[in-house]
């Protein structure tokens, strides 16, 4: 039953999409064109580097965060473990706008007084942490206690032992992990709305100007209206669907090609 | 039962057993090359053991003469695995547990104040239960995981490697396949591979605690057989649930009981006195298979 849907919105996406695929796409950003032009003008490449950025710098400040949460949860299991963990459970709950207008008015307002890749990814990182938290959590939960045990009783310190056995043996779940949490992130459109500042121009630099993103770029151009812009915005929802399929396929394979061995 | 008692009697007496602690200490001052002096031994004075608030283990007090293998019996539940897990300080390891008493290695107490706990276990090594190989290791980066986890520097890892896989009687099946992952081996390889493990950080004690129950009986022979060679270089204690076993591979054997309360020991003594002549009419019941 749940794969009707899928199919559904996979052939949709497809079938409204492909028309507005052409080489071009990829190598051109829309700095020069405007939503009535035809097909063959301008591209989302700023759209593609500008949602790569993103998860990446939000990957970058998420999976420290949260697979040390999960570790303090289950390794360290401290006093503050009852709150955390109650915390990290209401924090998967937060909805995007929420992380995004807290972004936009606890840094963005006050202090950096500007749109930036950085902004969005903030708020994007704020929506990763609890899962990758939550579900690092359950995996080093099922690394049997034994292990710890044999790690220790050859003379390793608990840091150690966590480092050399504990989070080897949970490397591929881990890596799960990440990717649910990217899966979270990568097709967010509220936050990135507010805090990213759209661009049409390719922004290497996360910290400064105005960023483009695939989602922000779908919504730009359904909004534009002209039969060529919402072409491009088919195509563009294509190639976001494209780039999940092929981060999730590339992470899987990362994982688990040294259980394979 | 009457037979297999008698097949007991039968294994003891192919072998001489020394009866005095010192007699064992004597002919085992032996060194073998590679391996650290082998001590004085082991002492326990008066260990107690908690979980919680519920008393596991009253008033051990018990010696294990350098070189020697010590067996310890009784039925499940008495305390045994929780003493030995004392001589290590893995009894930490769980949070809610406390002890008291002194163990003392070469004649220093293991639970002085300012003792740095991971040398003591570099001392004192371990072999669990149930084989327990780190899965994301090669068979080789096993065995030598423990210098590692305590950073411990050596000149040659490879004859450090061959000879603890020596000892473990397991470097012939595996020397050709060293980057193999320990999970493709068999149970029993796995076990030997745990105690080449720890052998290679070279404790002067070994623990093990029921090494065999999850292997079958000819993996079972082959660590007994290991077991025999190491206690010419090192002080063994093992944990174990089958009679046979103790009495085929052990010098002395303390026989633990708990009658509802916390574990005992009731009786010491060289392994055929225990098997042949039991002070304690407890023990005798539980030797002759009458409870447990």
């Amino acid at each position: 039953m749940t794969v009707i849907p899928v199919l559904s919105i996979l052939v949709t996406v497809l079938k409204k999409g492909l028309p507005g695929i052409s080489f071009g796409l990829f190598t051109h950003d829309m700095a020069l064109a405007t939503p009535t032009d035809p097909l063959n003008n301008g591209g989302l490449l700023h759209a593609i580097t500008g949602t790569l950025t993103l998860v990446a710098v939000a990957l970058v400040l998420s999976v420290p965060i949260g697979i040390l949460t999960a570790l303090y949860l289950t390794e360290i299991r401290g006093r503050f473990t009852g709150p955390i963990r109650f915390l990290v459970q209401a924090m998967s709950g937060v909805p995007s706008i929420v992380a995004g207008l807290f972004i936009l008015s606890a840094v963005l307002y006050p202090i950096t007084k500007a749109y930036s890749g950085l902004m969005g990814a903030l708020a994007l990182t704020i929506l990763m942490i609890p899962t990758i938290a939550r579900t690092s959590e359950e995996v080093l939960n099922l690394i049997p206690n034994e292990l710890r045990e044999a790690g220790t009783a050859l003379g390793g310190t608990q840091w150690r032992t966590v480092a050399m056995i504990v989070l080897p043996a949970a490397k591929s779940g881990l890596i799960t992990a990440i990717i649910l949490g990217v899966a979270r992130i990568a097709g967010e459109t509220a936050p990135i709305l507010l805090l990213t500042g759209g661009g049409d121009k390719v922004n290497p630099n996360a910290f400064n100007g105005p960023m483009g993103s695939l989602p922000y770029y779908i919504w730009k151009s359904f909004n534009a209206g002209s039969p060529e812009a919402i072409t491009r915005a088919w195509a563009g929802l294509l190639v976001l669907v494209g780039l999940v399929l092929i981060l999730f396929t590339s992470a899987r394979f990362l994982g688990s090609r040294k259980a394979a061995k | 039962m009457t037979t297999s008692h008698e097949n007991e009697k039968e294994t003891m007496d192919t072998t001489v057993k020394p009866h005095s602690l010192a007699d064992v200490a004597q002919a085992k001052s032996v060194k073998a090359p590679g391996t650290r002096a082998l001590g004085t031994g082991l002492e326990t004075r008066g260990v107690h053991a908690w979980f919680g608030k519920h008393h596991a283990l009253s008033n051990i007090s018990l010696d294990f003469a350098a070189g020697t293998v010590t067996a310890l019996i009784g039925p499940s539940g008495c305390g045994k695995s929780t003493f030995i897990r004392t001589i290590n300080r893995m009894h930490e390891f769980i949070p809610t547990a406390a002890m008291a008493g002194e163990v003392l290695l070469d004649g220093k107490d293991v639970y002085a104040p300012g003792t740095d706990v991971t040398k003591i276990r570099l001392q004192i090594g371990m072999v669990f239960q149930k084989p327990n190989p780190f899965p994301s290791m090669t068979i080789g980066e096993n065995v030598l995981s423990g210098l590692k986890l305590a950073q411990i520097k050596v000149d040659n890892k490879d004859d450090l490697l061959e000879e603890s896989l020596e000892r473990a009687g397991l470097w012939s099946e595996v020397k050709d396949r060293l980057g193999a992952h320990g999970g493709s081996l068999s149970g029993g390889q796995q076990q030997r591979l745990c105690i080449a493990r720890a052998l290679a950080v070279r404790p002067q004690v070994l623990l093990m605690d029921e090494p065999c129950s999850a292997l079958d009986p000819g993996s079972t022979l082959r660590i007994e057989e290991t077991i025999r060679h190491l206690s010419d270089t090192m002080t063994i204690i093992i944990v174990t649930h089958n009679m046979q076993q103790a009495a085929r591979v052990s010098d002395y054997t303390a026989f633990f009981l708990s009658d509802g309360g916390p574990g005992q020991m009731i009786e010491v003594a060289p392994t055929s006195e225990i098997f042949s002549r039991p002070q304690d009419q407890r023990t005798e019941n539980y030797v002759t298979g009458r409870f447990g």
